[in-house]
Protein backbone atom coordinates (compact mmCIF):
# COMPACT_ATOMS: atom_id res chain seq x y z
CA UNK A 1 0.00 0.00 0.00
CA UNK A 2 1.31 3.45 -0.81
CA UNK A 3 0.54 6.60 1.12
CA UNK A 4 -0.11 9.86 -0.64
CA UNK A 5 2.69 12.29 0.27
CA UNK A 6 1.43 15.80 0.99
CA UNK A 7 1.84 18.05 -2.05
CA UNK A 8 4.78 20.40 -1.43
CA UNK A 9 3.94 24.05 -2.09
CA UNK A 10 6.68 25.95 -3.98
CA UNK A 11 8.38 28.55 -1.71
CA UNK A 12 7.34 31.55 -3.84
CA UNK A 13 3.72 30.40 -3.85
CA UNK A 14 3.85 29.79 -0.07
CA UNK A 15 5.16 33.33 0.47
CA UNK A 16 2.44 34.75 -1.78
CA UNK A 17 -0.21 32.79 0.11
CA UNK A 18 1.13 33.93 3.48
CA UNK A 19 1.17 37.56 2.29
CA UNK A 20 -2.37 37.31 0.98
CA UNK A 21 -3.51 35.74 4.26
CA UNK A 22 -1.91 38.57 6.26
CA UNK A 23 -3.49 41.21 4.01
CA UNK A 24 -6.86 39.47 4.15
CA UNK A 25 -6.86 39.22 7.94
CA UNK A 26 -6.00 42.93 8.30
CA UNK A 27 -8.55 44.11 5.70
CA UNK A 28 -11.40 41.78 6.67
CA UNK A 29 -12.60 43.71 9.78
CA UNK A 30 -12.86 46.94 7.73
CA UNK A 31 -14.75 45.16 4.95
CA UNK A 32 -17.26 43.78 7.47
CA UNK A 33 -17.89 47.24 9.01
CA UNK A 34 -18.26 48.84 5.55
CA UNK A 35 -20.72 46.18 4.41
CA UNK A 36 -22.81 46.51 7.59
CA UNK A 37 -22.98 50.29 7.20
CA UNK A 38 -23.86 50.07 3.53
CA UNK A 39 -26.55 47.51 4.35
CA UNK A 40 -28.00 49.85 7.01
CA UNK A 41 -28.01 52.74 4.51
CA UNK A 42 -30.51 50.77 2.41
CA UNK A 43 -33.10 50.79 5.19
CA UNK A 44 -32.49 54.04 7.12
CA UNK A 45 -32.88 57.71 6.09
CA UNK A 46 -29.85 59.43 4.54
CA UNK A 47 -29.28 61.75 7.50
CA UNK A 48 -28.86 58.70 9.77
CA UNK A 49 -26.92 56.25 7.59
CA UNK A 50 -25.76 57.90 4.36
CA UNK A 51 -24.41 55.67 1.60
CA UNK A 52 -20.64 55.17 1.88
CA UNK A 53 -20.39 56.14 -1.79
CA UNK A 54 -21.58 59.64 -0.79
CA UNK A 55 -19.09 59.64 2.08
CA UNK A 56 -16.32 58.60 -0.31
CA UNK A 57 -17.08 61.54 -2.64
CA UNK A 58 -17.15 63.91 0.33
CA UNK A 59 -13.76 62.61 1.43
CA UNK A 60 -12.38 63.22 -2.07
CA UNK A 61 -13.87 66.71 -1.99
CA UNK A 62 -12.01 67.46 1.26
CA UNK A 63 -8.75 66.16 -0.22
CA UNK A 64 -9.21 68.15 -3.43
CA UNK A 65 -10.36 71.43 -1.92
CA UNK A 66 -7.35 73.42 -0.67
CA UNK A 67 -9.15 75.32 2.08
CA UNK A 68 -10.86 72.19 3.43
CA UNK A 69 -7.65 70.17 3.37
CA UNK A 70 -5.96 73.04 5.21
CA UNK A 71 -8.40 72.36 8.06
CA UNK A 72 -7.27 68.73 8.14
CA UNK A 73 -3.61 69.79 8.13
CA UNK A 74 -4.26 72.32 10.91
CA UNK A 75 -5.71 69.57 13.11
CA UNK A 76 -2.84 67.21 12.33
CA UNK A 77 -0.30 69.89 13.20
CA UNK A 78 -2.14 70.62 16.45
CA UNK A 79 -2.05 66.93 17.40
CA UNK A 80 1.65 66.57 16.56
CA UNK A 81 2.62 69.83 18.29
CA UNK A 82 0.65 68.91 21.40
CA UNK A 83 2.13 65.41 21.53
CA UNK A 84 5.66 66.70 20.92
CA UNK A 85 5.23 69.32 23.66
CA UNK A 86 3.87 66.78 26.13
CA UNK A 87 6.59 64.28 25.22
CA UNK A 88 9.41 66.78 25.73
CA UNK A 89 8.04 68.15 29.00
CA UNK A 90 7.09 64.63 30.17
CA UNK A 91 10.53 63.29 29.27
CA UNK A 92 12.28 66.03 31.25
CA UNK A 93 9.94 65.53 34.23
CA UNK A 94 10.52 61.75 34.11
CA UNK A 95 14.31 62.26 34.08
CA UNK A 96 14.06 64.59 37.09
CA UNK A 97 11.79 62.12 38.90
CA UNK A 98 14.07 59.16 38.28
CA UNK A 99 17.08 61.14 39.54
CA UNK A 100 15.47 62.47 42.69
CA UNK A 101 13.03 60.78 45.05
CA UNK A 102 12.00 64.19 46.41
CA UNK A 103 11.01 65.40 42.93
CA UNK A 104 9.19 62.11 42.33
CA UNK A 105 7.29 62.43 45.63
CA UNK A 106 6.35 66.00 44.71
CA UNK A 107 5.35 65.51 41.08
CA UNK A 108 3.66 62.09 41.12
CA UNK A 109 0.53 63.23 43.05
CA UNK A 110 0.23 66.36 40.88
CA UNK A 111 0.39 64.32 37.67
CA UNK A 112 -2.11 61.80 39.07
CA UNK A 113 -4.40 64.72 39.87
CA UNK A 114 -4.05 66.00 36.30
CA UNK A 115 -4.91 62.54 35.00
CA UNK A 116 -8.24 62.73 36.80
CA UNK A 117 -9.24 66.05 35.18
CA UNK A 118 -11.49 65.47 32.13
CA UNK A 119 -10.35 66.85 28.77
CA UNK A 120 -13.45 69.05 28.60
CA UNK A 121 -12.48 70.73 31.89
CA UNK A 122 -9.07 71.60 30.41
CA UNK A 123 -10.93 73.09 27.42
CA UNK A 124 -12.97 75.30 29.75
CA UNK A 125 -9.88 76.29 31.77
CA UNK A 126 -7.98 77.15 28.58
CA UNK A 127 -10.82 79.33 27.27
CA UNK A 128 -10.98 81.22 30.60
CA UNK A 129 -7.20 81.57 31.04
CA UNK A 130 -5.88 82.23 27.53
CA UNK A 131 -6.77 84.34 24.51
CA UNK A 132 -4.96 82.82 21.51
CA UNK A 133 -6.82 79.91 19.89
CA UNK A 134 -3.67 78.01 18.95
CA UNK A 135 -2.13 78.39 22.38
CA UNK A 136 -5.38 77.23 23.99
CA UNK A 137 -5.41 74.06 21.91
CA UNK A 138 -1.70 73.45 22.49
CA UNK A 139 -2.23 73.85 26.23
CA UNK A 140 -5.19 71.43 26.22
CA UNK A 141 -3.25 68.84 24.21
CA UNK A 142 -0.21 69.07 26.46
CA UNK A 143 -2.16 68.92 29.73
CA UNK A 144 -4.25 65.92 28.68
CA UNK A 145 -1.33 63.81 27.42
CA UNK A 146 1.43 64.99 29.79
CA UNK A 147 0.72 62.62 32.72
CA UNK A 148 0.60 59.55 30.48
CA UNK A 149 3.85 60.47 28.69
CA UNK A 150 5.61 61.24 31.99
CA UNK A 151 4.54 58.02 33.69
CA UNK A 152 5.36 55.95 30.60
CA UNK A 153 8.87 57.43 30.22
CA UNK A 154 9.41 57.16 33.99
CA UNK A 155 8.39 53.50 33.91
CA UNK A 156 10.75 52.85 31.00
CA UNK A 157 13.66 54.56 32.78
CA UNK A 158 13.01 52.57 35.96
CA UNK A 159 12.75 49.30 34.06
CA UNK A 160 16.21 49.69 32.50
CA UNK A 161 18.49 46.77 33.34
CA UNK A 162 20.80 47.65 36.23
CA UNK A 163 23.27 45.03 35.01
CA UNK A 164 23.51 46.60 31.56
CA UNK A 165 23.77 50.06 33.06
CA UNK A 166 26.70 48.95 35.28
CA UNK A 167 28.35 47.33 32.28
CA UNK A 168 28.15 50.55 30.27
CA UNK A 169 29.32 52.56 33.30
CA UNK A 170 32.38 50.32 33.57
CA UNK A 171 33.55 51.87 30.27
CA UNK A 172 33.23 55.35 31.81
CA UNK A 173 30.90 56.93 29.25
CA UNK A 174 30.20 60.64 29.04
CA UNK A 175 26.58 61.61 29.79
CA UNK A 176 25.83 62.02 26.09
CA UNK A 177 27.32 58.63 25.21
CA UNK A 178 25.49 56.95 28.09
CA UNK A 179 22.25 58.37 26.72
CA UNK A 180 23.05 57.36 23.15
CA UNK A 181 24.30 53.81 23.70
CA UNK A 182 22.20 52.77 26.69
CA UNK A 183 19.31 54.96 27.79
CA UNK A 184 17.79 55.87 24.40
CA UNK A 185 17.76 52.32 22.93
CA UNK A 186 16.54 50.85 26.23
CA UNK A 187 13.53 53.14 26.55
CA UNK A 188 12.70 53.48 22.84
CA UNK A 189 10.19 50.55 22.74
CA UNK A 190 8.18 52.11 25.59
CA UNK A 191 8.39 55.54 23.99
CA UNK A 192 6.96 54.25 20.71
CA UNK A 193 4.17 52.49 22.61
CA UNK A 194 3.48 55.72 24.53
CA UNK A 195 3.22 57.63 21.21
CA UNK A 196 0.84 55.03 19.81
CA UNK A 197 -1.43 55.19 22.87
CA UNK A 198 -1.33 58.98 23.19
CA UNK A 199 -1.91 59.50 19.48
CA UNK A 200 -5.37 57.95 19.80
CA UNK A 201 -6.12 60.02 22.92
CA UNK A 202 -4.83 63.21 21.30
CA UNK A 203 -6.94 62.77 18.15
CA UNK A 204 -10.06 62.55 20.34
CA UNK A 205 -9.09 65.50 22.55
CA UNK A 206 -8.15 67.81 19.67
CA UNK A 207 -11.64 67.49 18.21
CA UNK A 208 -13.20 68.49 21.53
CA UNK A 209 -10.80 71.44 21.80
CA UNK A 210 -11.57 72.59 18.23
CA UNK A 211 -15.28 72.03 18.67
CA UNK A 212 -15.41 74.59 21.45
CA UNK A 213 -12.64 77.04 20.88
CA UNK A 214 -11.42 77.03 17.27
CA UNK A 215 -12.40 78.68 13.98
CA UNK A 216 -10.90 75.94 11.84
CA UNK A 217 -9.85 72.31 11.91
CA UNK A 218 -11.68 68.99 11.88
CA UNK A 219 -13.48 69.71 15.17
CA UNK A 220 -14.78 73.03 13.85
CA UNK A 221 -15.92 71.36 10.62
CA UNK A 222 -17.70 68.63 12.60
CA UNK A 223 -19.62 71.36 14.44
CA UNK A 224 -20.70 72.79 11.06
CA UNK A 225 -21.90 69.35 9.89
CA UNK A 226 -23.85 68.90 13.11
CA UNK A 227 -25.60 72.24 12.56
CA UNK A 228 -26.41 71.21 8.95
CA UNK A 229 -27.50 67.73 10.08
CA UNK A 230 -25.12 66.37 7.44
CA UNK A 231 -24.10 62.84 8.47
CA UNK A 232 -22.11 62.17 5.29
CA UNK A 233 -20.04 65.30 5.96
CA UNK A 234 -19.59 64.39 9.64
CA UNK A 235 -18.35 60.94 8.63
CA UNK A 236 -16.05 62.30 5.93
CA UNK A 237 -14.41 64.74 8.37
CA UNK A 238 -14.13 62.04 11.03
CA UNK A 239 -12.48 59.71 8.53
CA UNK A 240 -9.78 62.33 7.87
CA UNK A 241 -8.64 61.95 11.47
CA UNK A 242 -9.01 58.18 11.38
CA UNK A 243 -6.83 58.01 8.24
CA UNK A 244 -4.23 60.18 9.92
CA UNK A 245 -4.14 58.00 13.06
CA UNK A 246 -3.92 54.83 10.95
CA UNK A 247 -1.09 56.24 8.81
CA UNK A 248 0.94 57.37 11.84
CA UNK A 249 0.25 54.07 13.68
CA UNK A 250 1.42 52.23 10.55
CA UNK A 251 4.56 54.36 10.37
CA UNK A 252 5.29 53.67 14.06
CA UNK A 253 4.78 49.93 13.51
CA UNK A 254 7.15 50.07 10.55
CA UNK A 255 9.75 51.81 12.72
CA UNK A 256 9.24 49.15 15.42
CA UNK A 257 9.70 46.32 12.94
CA UNK A 258 12.90 47.88 11.62
CA UNK A 259 14.48 49.16 14.83
CA UNK A 260 13.54 46.20 17.03
CA UNK A 261 14.58 43.43 14.65
CA UNK A 262 17.14 42.43 17.30
CA UNK A 263 14.37 40.97 19.44
CA UNK A 264 14.09 37.21 19.69
CA UNK A 265 10.74 35.85 18.54
CA UNK A 266 9.39 32.75 20.22
CA UNK A 267 7.67 30.22 17.99
CA UNK A 268 5.04 29.78 20.67
CA UNK A 269 2.68 32.73 21.09
CA UNK A 270 1.65 34.01 24.53
CA UNK B 1 59.66 50.47 51.28
CA UNK B 2 57.17 53.21 52.27
CA UNK B 3 53.41 52.60 51.97
CA UNK B 4 53.17 55.31 49.32
CA UNK B 5 55.86 53.61 47.27
CA UNK B 6 54.07 50.26 47.63
CA UNK B 7 50.83 51.83 46.47
CA UNK B 8 52.60 53.34 43.49
CA UNK B 9 54.31 50.10 42.52
CA UNK B 10 51.22 47.91 42.88
CA UNK B 11 48.76 47.83 40.02
CA UNK B 12 45.98 47.53 42.59
CA UNK B 13 46.39 48.64 46.18
CA UNK B 14 43.82 48.25 48.95
CA UNK B 15 44.67 49.56 52.40
CA UNK B 16 42.48 49.11 55.51
CA UNK B 17 39.45 49.04 53.23
CA UNK B 18 36.03 48.59 54.83
CA UNK B 19 32.59 48.68 53.34
CA UNK B 20 29.44 48.91 55.40
CA UNK B 21 26.03 48.73 53.72
CA UNK B 22 23.23 50.57 55.51
CA UNK B 23 23.78 53.29 58.10
CA UNK B 24 26.98 52.48 60.09
CA UNK B 25 26.30 51.89 63.79
CA UNK B 26 22.68 50.83 63.29
CA UNK B 27 21.22 47.32 63.54
CA UNK B 28 20.59 47.34 59.80
CA UNK B 29 24.26 47.98 59.00
CA UNK B 30 26.06 45.12 57.27
CA UNK B 31 29.87 45.05 57.19
CA UNK B 32 30.78 43.37 53.91
CA UNK B 33 34.51 44.19 53.99
CA UNK B 34 36.51 44.82 57.14
CA UNK B 35 39.95 46.45 57.10
CA UNK B 36 41.23 44.63 54.02
CA UNK B 37 44.84 45.09 52.89
CA UNK B 38 45.70 43.74 49.45
CA UNK B 39 48.28 44.52 46.75
CA UNK B 40 48.29 43.13 43.24
CA UNK B 41 51.48 43.63 41.30
CA UNK B 42 51.48 44.49 37.57
CA UNK B 43 51.06 41.43 35.36
CA UNK B 44 49.78 39.28 38.18
CA UNK B 45 46.71 37.08 37.81
CA UNK B 46 45.01 37.08 41.17
CA UNK B 47 42.19 34.67 41.88
CA UNK B 48 39.93 35.90 44.68
CA UNK B 49 38.29 32.85 46.16
CA UNK B 50 35.58 32.61 48.75
CA UNK B 51 32.13 31.36 49.59
CA UNK B 52 29.01 33.20 48.49
CA UNK B 53 28.47 36.34 50.54
CA UNK B 54 32.08 36.71 51.69
CA UNK B 55 32.41 40.15 50.06
CA UNK B 56 34.19 39.20 46.82
CA UNK B 57 31.82 41.18 44.63
CA UNK B 58 31.99 44.19 46.95
CA UNK B 59 35.78 44.24 46.63
CA UNK B 60 35.38 43.82 42.87
CA UNK B 61 32.99 46.77 42.66
CA UNK B 62 35.31 48.95 44.76
CA UNK B 63 38.27 48.16 42.50
CA UNK B 64 36.06 48.83 39.46
CA UNK B 65 35.07 52.21 40.92
CA UNK B 66 31.39 51.28 40.94
CA UNK B 67 31.17 51.31 44.79
CA UNK B 68 32.80 53.74 47.23
CA UNK B 69 34.58 52.25 50.27
CA UNK B 70 33.22 53.36 53.66
CA UNK B 71 36.81 53.78 54.88
CA UNK B 72 40.33 52.99 53.71
CA UNK B 73 42.15 53.53 50.45
CA UNK B 74 41.64 51.91 47.06
CA UNK B 75 44.18 52.74 44.35
CA UNK B 76 44.35 51.36 40.83
CA UNK B 77 47.55 52.36 39.03
CA UNK B 78 47.99 55.00 41.75
CA UNK B 79 44.57 56.62 41.40
CA UNK B 80 41.25 56.37 43.17
CA UNK B 81 38.88 54.47 40.81
CA UNK B 82 35.74 55.93 42.43
CA UNK B 83 36.78 59.60 42.76
CA UNK B 84 38.74 59.68 39.48
CA UNK B 85 36.09 57.61 37.70
CA UNK B 86 36.46 59.11 34.22
CA UNK B 87 40.27 58.95 34.24
CA UNK B 88 40.01 55.14 34.02
CA UNK B 89 38.36 55.27 30.60
CA UNK B 90 40.13 52.57 28.59
CA UNK B 91 42.38 51.63 31.52
CA UNK B 92 40.16 49.07 33.17
CA UNK B 93 37.91 46.45 31.62
CA UNK B 94 35.42 44.10 33.20
CA UNK B 95 34.09 40.65 32.29
CA UNK B 96 30.92 40.08 34.26
CA UNK B 97 29.31 36.89 35.55
CA UNK B 98 26.70 37.03 32.80
CA UNK B 99 27.58 38.37 29.37
CA UNK B 100 25.69 41.68 29.72
CA UNK B 101 25.57 42.23 25.97
CA UNK B 102 23.38 45.07 24.76
CA UNK B 103 20.53 43.20 23.03
CA UNK B 104 20.01 45.95 20.45
CA UNK B 105 23.61 45.69 19.22
CA UNK B 106 25.13 42.97 17.06
CA UNK B 107 28.15 41.02 18.32
CA UNK B 108 30.63 43.34 16.60
CA UNK B 109 28.80 46.47 17.78
CA UNK B 110 28.96 45.14 21.35
CA UNK B 111 32.71 44.62 21.05
CA UNK B 112 33.07 48.16 19.70
CA UNK B 113 31.35 49.65 22.76
CA UNK B 114 34.49 50.41 24.81
CA UNK B 115 36.27 51.77 21.75
CA UNK B 116 33.38 54.16 21.14
CA UNK B 117 33.89 55.56 24.63
CA UNK B 118 37.53 56.11 23.70
CA UNK B 119 36.44 58.01 20.58
CA UNK B 120 38.41 55.76 18.24
CA UNK B 121 37.70 56.26 14.51
CA UNK B 122 34.96 54.01 13.12
CA UNK B 123 37.30 52.06 10.82
CA UNK B 124 39.74 51.36 13.64
CA UNK B 125 36.91 50.31 15.95
CA UNK B 126 35.55 47.90 13.39
CA UNK B 127 38.98 46.40 12.62
CA UNK B 128 39.86 45.92 16.31
CA UNK B 129 36.47 44.38 17.11
CA UNK B 130 36.75 42.07 14.10
CA UNK B 131 40.24 41.00 15.20
CA UNK B 132 39.08 40.07 18.71
CA UNK B 133 36.00 38.27 17.51
CA UNK B 134 38.15 36.23 15.15
CA UNK B 135 40.67 35.49 17.93
CA UNK B 136 37.85 34.17 20.05
CA UNK B 137 36.50 31.97 17.28
CA UNK B 138 33.48 34.09 16.41
CA UNK B 139 34.37 34.89 12.81
CA UNK B 140 31.17 34.77 10.77
CA UNK B 141 28.98 35.78 13.73
CA UNK B 142 29.87 39.49 13.72
CA UNK B 143 26.42 40.64 12.71
CA UNK B 144 24.43 38.21 14.83
CA UNK B 145 22.38 39.70 17.61
CA UNK B 146 22.93 38.29 21.14
CA UNK B 147 19.66 36.32 21.11
CA UNK B 148 20.98 34.34 18.13
CA UNK B 149 24.17 33.28 19.96
CA UNK B 150 24.68 30.47 22.47
CA UNK B 151 25.65 31.22 26.09
CA UNK B 152 29.30 30.36 25.40
CA UNK B 153 29.41 32.53 22.29
CA UNK B 154 27.85 35.46 24.14
CA UNK B 155 30.43 35.18 26.91
CA UNK B 156 33.18 35.13 24.28
CA UNK B 157 31.77 38.36 22.85
CA UNK B 158 31.94 39.88 26.31
CA UNK B 159 35.56 38.74 26.70
CA UNK B 160 36.35 40.24 23.26
CA UNK B 161 34.67 43.48 24.40
CA UNK B 162 36.91 43.60 27.49
CA UNK B 163 40.12 42.88 25.56
CA UNK B 164 39.33 45.23 22.66
CA UNK B 165 39.98 48.37 24.70
CA UNK B 166 43.49 47.08 25.49
CA UNK B 167 43.01 48.03 29.15
CA UNK B 168 45.93 47.24 31.47
CA UNK B 169 43.68 45.86 34.15
CA UNK B 170 41.03 43.17 33.72
CA UNK B 171 38.45 42.46 36.36
CA UNK B 172 36.49 39.23 35.99
CA UNK B 173 33.51 38.34 38.16
CA UNK B 174 32.97 34.56 37.83
CA UNK B 175 32.70 34.93 34.05
CA UNK B 176 32.39 31.21 33.32
CA UNK B 177 30.15 30.13 36.18
CA UNK B 178 26.98 30.11 34.07
CA UNK B 179 28.47 27.86 31.36
CA UNK B 180 28.72 24.09 31.13
CA UNK B 181 32.04 22.67 32.32
CA UNK B 182 33.33 21.80 28.85
CA UNK B 183 32.67 25.28 27.41
CA UNK B 184 33.91 26.92 30.61
CA UNK B 185 37.16 24.90 30.50
CA UNK B 186 37.82 25.87 26.88
CA UNK B 187 37.11 29.54 27.49
CA UNK B 188 39.17 29.56 30.68
CA UNK B 189 42.20 28.25 28.78
CA UNK B 190 41.69 30.87 26.04
CA UNK B 191 41.31 33.57 28.65
CA UNK B 192 44.54 32.66 30.49
CA UNK B 193 46.43 32.56 27.18
CA UNK B 194 45.14 35.99 26.15
CA UNK B 195 45.91 37.56 29.54
CA UNK B 196 49.46 36.20 29.49
CA UNK B 197 50.05 37.10 25.83
CA UNK B 198 48.89 40.65 26.37
CA UNK B 199 50.61 41.17 29.74
CA UNK B 200 47.47 42.19 31.62
CA UNK B 201 46.95 42.44 35.36
CA UNK B 202 43.85 40.45 36.18
CA UNK B 203 41.66 39.98 39.22
CA UNK B 204 39.47 36.94 38.82
CA UNK B 205 36.66 36.23 41.24
CA UNK B 206 35.61 32.64 41.65
CA UNK B 207 34.14 30.22 44.16
CA UNK B 208 35.75 27.20 42.51
CA UNK B 209 39.10 25.98 43.86
CA UNK B 210 39.90 24.20 40.58
CA UNK B 211 39.21 27.34 38.57
CA UNK B 212 41.37 29.44 40.90
CA UNK B 213 44.25 26.97 40.54
CA UNK B 214 43.86 26.92 36.76
CA UNK B 215 43.63 30.68 36.30
CA UNK B 216 45.64 32.41 38.97
CA UNK B 217 49.32 32.69 39.71
CA UNK B 218 48.21 33.85 43.12
CA UNK B 219 45.15 32.82 45.13
CA UNK B 220 43.67 34.85 47.96
CA UNK B 221 41.01 33.09 50.00
CA UNK B 222 38.52 35.41 51.66
CA UNK B 223 36.39 34.81 54.72
CA UNK B 224 33.39 36.84 55.81
CA UNK B 225 33.49 39.82 56.34
CA UNK B 226 36.02 39.97 53.50
CA UNK B 227 39.37 39.41 55.17
CA UNK B 228 42.27 37.38 53.90
CA UNK B 229 42.30 33.84 55.33
CA UNK B 230 44.95 32.42 53.01
CA UNK B 231 47.28 33.94 50.41
CA UNK B 232 49.44 31.78 48.17
CA UNK B 233 51.47 32.43 45.02
CA UNK B 234 52.66 29.85 42.51
CA UNK B 235 53.71 29.63 38.88
CA UNK B 236 53.73 27.33 35.86
CA UNK B 237 56.62 25.35 37.38
CA UNK B 238 54.65 24.49 40.50
CA UNK B 239 54.28 20.71 40.48
CA UNK B 240 51.10 18.71 40.73
CA UNK B 241 51.86 17.53 44.26
CA UNK B 242 52.34 21.08 45.48
CA UNK B 243 49.13 22.18 43.73
CA UNK B 244 47.27 19.37 45.50
CA UNK B 245 48.66 20.62 48.82
CA UNK B 246 47.43 24.13 48.00
CA UNK B 247 44.05 22.71 47.04
CA UNK B 248 43.69 20.79 50.30
CA UNK B 249 44.86 23.78 52.35
CA UNK B 250 42.27 26.01 50.64
CA UNK B 251 39.62 23.36 51.31
CA UNK B 252 40.55 23.36 55.01
CA UNK B 253 40.44 27.18 55.19
CA UNK B 254 37.03 27.33 53.51
CA UNK B 255 35.67 24.55 55.73
CA UNK B 256 36.42 26.46 58.96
Amino acid sequence: MTEDAPQAVPPSQAMWLAGAKRLGSSVLPFVVVILLWQFASLFFPRFLFPSLIDVFWRCLEIFADGSMFADVLATILRILAGLAGAFIVGGVLALLMVRSRAVDNFLSPILSLFQGIPALSWVVFAIIWFHGVEFRIFFIMVMTTLPAFTFQVLGALRAMSRDLMEMVFSFRPTRIKLFRVMIAPAILPDILTAWKVNLGNASRVVVVAELVGATGGVGYQLLQQQQLFDMAGALAWTLQLVFFVLIVQGALTLIENTVFRYRAVSERAI
Amino acid sequence: MSEAATAEKAAIHLEKVSKVFGKPGTAAAYRAVDGLDLDVRPGQMLALLGKTGCGKSTIFNMIAGLTEPTSGTVRVEGRDPFADFDSFRGKLAIVFQNDRLLPWRSAIQNVELGLEMLERPAAERRATAQLWLTKLGLGGHEHDYPHALSGGMRQRVSIARAFATNANILLCDEPFSALDESTAGRLRAEFVRLVKENGKTAVFITHSISEALEIGDRIVVLKRPAMIAYDVSFDADTGQAERELIRSRIGEVLAV
